[in-house]
């Protein structure tokens, strides 16, 4: 019994990671149609900011949840500013430019920082259930990951900004037309998509290391849940980290990390080929 | 196909050419001349920079240090450095440009296993001494390469007693999912088992895996007295910090063959997280030798800011130019004959780390080996234990009877 | 029409002569390690025209074009190692890789996926490739009396042997001649593929997918086929970058050669064969320059090279070299 629940616990702490370091790439690509191979380098910029602050005197809550997005969101703006625009409606060209950033990036902290910065223990205690005892940190992620969702979920559906933002998304002309700069749109949903980035980034700092290469070892999952999950930005994030998120942590249980990774990508390939728009292209078709 | 190329777009691209033919300019590292050349191949980027940095600081502190004594033969030494980036094509090819271009008398380098054996080979085929100065899973048979770095059953048989005999007999040992870490798990369960303990588990990781919830759920249910950690990289870090966070870290002791091998998880860890890891490795800053102390007074000197971490790896790097100088000057000549006999013959050298000899069998060093406790990033030495033989190399190599080989054995213990 | 065509092979022969003028002139001209630098990038060229020719010329764009690379390599190491000659495994190599990526487009074309998911079914597959090989640690994992050696790979590949020499390893300058003389002769089956029927429907198919298929051919099946004989190609580059490297490890697989092999493409030019190879000889001396440097962080300098790339030469370098020139040109004769 108090197995089941710790992995029930687990499976969801599995399926939060994937919307934490998902959220804000879904957010650029869903609304942008751009790929953000610099994400998991927003990730780390947010640990980075977390884990410098800190050490200055901060306090830890003031840099995850205030400082690491702010950051990093303004970071956003400006590389959207000088790197992104340029580049709408050239997707793989955009690609390309954030491939480069993000070696940018790495080689930047590394040099500006140095590569064994001291990072930041984890917050709160833990908690037994039965013999078990678990990271209370694991159940506050869980709620981040929920309060993630929620909050894009209620801007897009139901304030202004939403609606432009949703509007720009189908249909930038028409926007345009109606008095509204799409540019500025665009440059919004940019920097609040590198926002979360920070925020996931600061979120995840102090239970990985903190140092200038861990982008590489997000990115890739995080890349594969919003493909997996397509262009809607709540349901598409959602459901592809539930489905992959559970069953890869469900194999790794059953048989260790190796094969619950392969079963991520495999269940991911699978869905992709079931539905080729992802699975907010077929199913949640109306949804945000 | 014919778009405009306006004036600007042409001022664009020139500028853009002018600043892509600049940069082959920049002279080579290494000119060939009167010096002798030193290659160093360490990562200087990339993922495992933060190793390849000191290891390389530390061999041109070195450089330095025998021309400030006169140099060898006469001449002075030169550094040849070239930054691999973590690449293996690149590792080829400035090992082949060391030997044949550059035509260093010595390489120092390689950290990765797999950097390891990309270069070895060349190395062996163009006739360049290599020195590899990293710990790994040892095999290693090659009259060519002299690898200074500790193996297995260097470490992992001194600190498998020690530590059961501190916290009991039940073992739950988590690895890296690669050469290195299936290896040493495999001498960690028979070393238990020949201390008359039991591995309950052994659990592999694939590098990249950040998050270890589900087995510390698992290690939580086994209830072993210790976990034996043979994690390996920055993915890894991850698992002491939930560790910590799940409250696991006052109830069952850690110890480690693999954690802060090249100083990196020591600086980037909470004390509160690290404290209490019990490690087993041929060198700890804190060795209390006037050798040591000297030593480590000297590198201080030489990069009062961005000092190196020191380890291992950085310091048998030293140890590495030393042993060679030394070996020029007795031989009074450049020839990798020569020189290799010398080493052979059985000499000891009074190092920083401790006595070190080099194995005439092997080309492994013989070496001093340390068992320490980490308490608020200082290391604790409880146990030293004199002149440790590579005996799991020496299972499968042996230089005297084939002295052409050119292979790394995977020593098996089935 | 007539004229645009000779124009092409034109610059094609004009291509060819000087690769043959390399294949010859080289090993007499330059050192040995410079004739051995000179092999990793011919190699490389052959892995490139593998993913210009799918995504220029079909409009398929993959971002795992590794794997077909890793394939090729790791077919024909373990059936180098096993068979202890070099003939019949290379032919493997092509053959696993062409194979593997038949299924794989069949997986794909088949079902209908179109460019980004594309793209990215193929970055899955070549990311399971490598999490699995790079599980193969254990003694387990052997193949004959191949060992795969998961992360650490397999070493002592053997040197690769003419056909018609089967005892006798090939010399560093013998290599070079006859890598080149393989990519010479890709490079110009490559075009005439290019410039034959199947060739121009394959292009109408990348301008317009729907049109093409309305016009009856079967869209899917030209794909299938574009994709194979990229496939085959990536495998031939990987069985020769594994016997010049005489080693391969799973890294082979790794993100970072599907994004290369991708940059290379874009760097050179989309929608030439020429332009690719120019990108992976100037873009891999830099990177061979760099680590020859230590003044800062090399990752810094590639990533700003990058960046600008893109925002300044969107269309590659060789074809903004030759519209550069053509324009000239024909102001010139106006």
């Amino acid at each position: 019994m108090d197995y089941s629940l710790v992995v029930a616990i687990e499976l969801l702490r599995e399926v939060a990671g994937l919307i934490l370091i998902a959220t804000g790439l879904a957010v650029i690509f869903g609304m942008m149609r751009v790929i953000n191979i610099a994400h998991g380098e927003f990730m780390m910029l947010g640990g980075y900011t977390v884990v410098l602050t800190t050490k200055w005197g901060v306090n830890i809550w003031v840099a995850i949840l205030i400082l690491a997005p702010l950051v990093v969101g303004v970071f956003g703006i400006l590389v959207e500013r000088l790197i992104i625009r340029h580049l709408y409606g050239r997707i793989i060209d955009s690609l390309l430019a954030t491939w480069g950033l993000s070696l940018f990036l790495i080689g930047f902290v590394t040099v500006a920082f140095g590569n064994t910065v001291e990072g930041v223990s984890t917050p709160f205690s833990s908690f037994s259930v039965g013999r078990y005892s678990i990271a209370i940190y694991t159940l506050f992620l869980i709620f981040a990951a929920i309060a993630f969702i929620t909050s894009v979920y209620l801007t897009l559906r139901y304030t202004k900004s939403g609606l432009i933002a949703r509007a720009t998304m189908q249909n930038p002309d028409m926007v345009e037309s109606l008095g509204i700069n799409s540019k500025l749109v665009y440059m919004a949903t940019f920097g609040i998509g590198a926002a979360f980035a920070g925020l996931a980034g600061g979120l995840l700092a102090p239970i990985s290391g903190v140092v200038p290469g861990m982008g590489a070892l997000l990115i890739g999952k995080a890349f594969i849940t919003v493909v997996t999950g397509g262009a809607a930005v709540v349901a598409g994030t959602l459901s592809a980290s539930a489905i992959l998120g559970s069953v890869s942590q469900a194999v790794t249980f059953a048989t260790g990390p190796v094969f619950g990774d392969a079963t991520l990508l495999f269940v991911a390939l699978i869905l992709l080929r079931l539905l080729p728009q992802g699975i907010t292209g077929r199913i949640f078709t109306r949804s945000v | 196909m014919t778009r405009d190329i306006t004036r600007r777009s042409m001022l664009k691209t020139t500028a853009a050419i002018g600043a892509a033919s600049a940069l082959p300019m920049i002279p080579f590292a290494a000119e060939a001349g009167d010096d002798i050349i030193v290659g160093g191949l360490h990562d200087l980027s990339g993922f495992i920079d933060f190793a390849g940095i000191p290891m390389n600081q530390i061999m041109l502190m070195a450089i330095e240090e025998i021309n400030a004594a006169g140099g060898l033969l006469g001449k002075k030494l030169k550094g040849a450095v070239y930054d691999p980036q973590t690449k293996m094509p690149l590792y080829s090819q400035f090992a082949t440009q060391l030997a044949l271009k550059d035509k260093a008398s010595v390489v120092m380098g390689g950290i990765t296993s797999a950097s390891r054996e990309t270069i070895r080979p060349i190395l062996h085929r163009y006739k360049t001494l290599y020195f590899y100065n990293t710990l790994y899973e040892g095999g290693v048979c090659d009259r060519n390469e002299i690898s200074l770095g500790t193996t297995p059953a260097q470490t992992v048989e001194k600190l498998v007693p020690y530590s059961m005999g501190l916290w009991g007999k039940k073992v739950y040992t988590i690895a890296a999912d690669y050469n290195y870490g299936q290896i040493t798990a495999a001498w960690v369960k028979r070393y238990v088992e020949q201390n008359g303990g039991e591995v309950v588990s052994t659990d592999f990781f694939p590098l990249d895996v950040t998050n270890f919830g589900p087995t510390i759920s698992k290690i939580q249910s086994a209830k072993p007295d210790m976990v034996m950690s043979v994690l390996v990289g920055t993915g890894h870090l991850g698992f002491y910090n939930q560790w910590a966070a799940a409250g696991m870290k006052n109830e069952i002791p850690i110890a480690s063959t693999t954690f802060g091998a090249a100083g990196a998880e020591l600086e980037i860890l909470k004390p509160e997280v690290a404290n209490g890891i019990l490690t087993c490795y041929g060198y700890y800053p804190s060795i209390d030798s006037p050798a040591n102390k000297e030593w480590v007074a000297k590198v201080n000197k030489r990069y009062p800011d961005k000092t190196p971490l020191l380890s291992e790896l950085s310091a048998f790097t030293w140890e590495g130019m030393m042993i060679w100088a030394d070996a020029v000057r007795s031989a009074g000549s450049l020839d990798r004959m020569k020189l290799i006999e010398v080493m052979e013959s059985g000499k000891t050298y009074d190092m920083p780390s401790g006595q070190c000899a080099i194995d005439p069998l092997t080309h492994h060093a013989i070496r001093d080996v340390y068992i320490a406790d980490l308490q608020d990033k200082t290391y604790i030495i409880k146990k030293k234990f004199s002149q440790v033989q590579p005996a799991d190399t020496q299972l499968v190599c042996n230089l005297k009877e084939t002295p052409n080989a050119n292979k790394h054995y995977e020593i098996s213990l089935e | 029409m007539l004229r645009a065509i000779s124009k092409d092979w034109l610059g094609a022969g004009f291509v060819t002569v000087i690769g043959l003028a390399i294949l010859f002139f080289v090993p007499v001209l330059f050192d040995l390690f410079e004739v051995l630098q000179m092999t990793k990038y011919v190699v490389l060229a052959l892995f490139v025209l593998s993913l210009a020719y799918i995504w220029g010329f079909g409009g398929i764009l993959s971002f795992g074009q590794a794997g077909f690379f890793g394939l090729g390599g790791y077919a024909f190491a373990v059936s180098s190692i096993n068979m202890g000659q070099t003939t019949v495994p290379f032919l493997i190599a092509i053959a696993v890789a062409a194979l593997f990526a038949a299924a794989l487009g069949y997986f794909m074309f088949y079902g209908r996926l179109s460019d980004v998911y594309l793209g990215v079914v193929t970055l899955v597959v070549t990311l399971i490739l490598w999490k699995l090989i790079n599980h193969t640690a254990g003694p387990e994992y052997v193949i004959g009396t191949a060992r795969l050696g998961g992360f650490n790979g397999i070493p002592s590949i053997p040197i690769m042997t003419l056909p018609w020499q089967p005892d006798q390893e090939m010399e560093p300058s013998h290599m070079f001649q006859y890598f080149m003389a393989i990519l010479i002769g890709v490079y110009v089956l490559l075009h005439i593929l290019i410039k034959s029927k199947f060739g121009r429907i394959a292009i109408s198919i990348r301008e317009n997918e729907v049109r093409t298929g309305l016009l009856g051919y079967d869209v899917r099946l030209y794909k299938l086929a574009i994709f194979t004989i990229g496939g085959a190609i990536g495998g031939a580059a990987g069985a020769m970058w594994a016997t010049y490297q005489t080693f391969v490890d799973p890294n082979i697989f790794s993100l970072e050669w599907s994004a290369l092999c991708l940059i290379w493409v874009m760097a050179g030019g989309v929608g030439t064969l020429f332009g690719p190879m120019v990108g992976v000889l100037a873009l891999e001396y830099l990177s061979f320059q760099l680590g020859q440097t230590d003044f800062i962080n090399n990752l810094i300098i590639m990533g700003v090279i990058l960046i600008f790339l893109v925002l300044l030469l969107p269309k590659g370098l060789f074809p903004t070299f030759r519209d550069f020139v053509t324009k000239h040109w024909n102001r010139r004769h106006e």
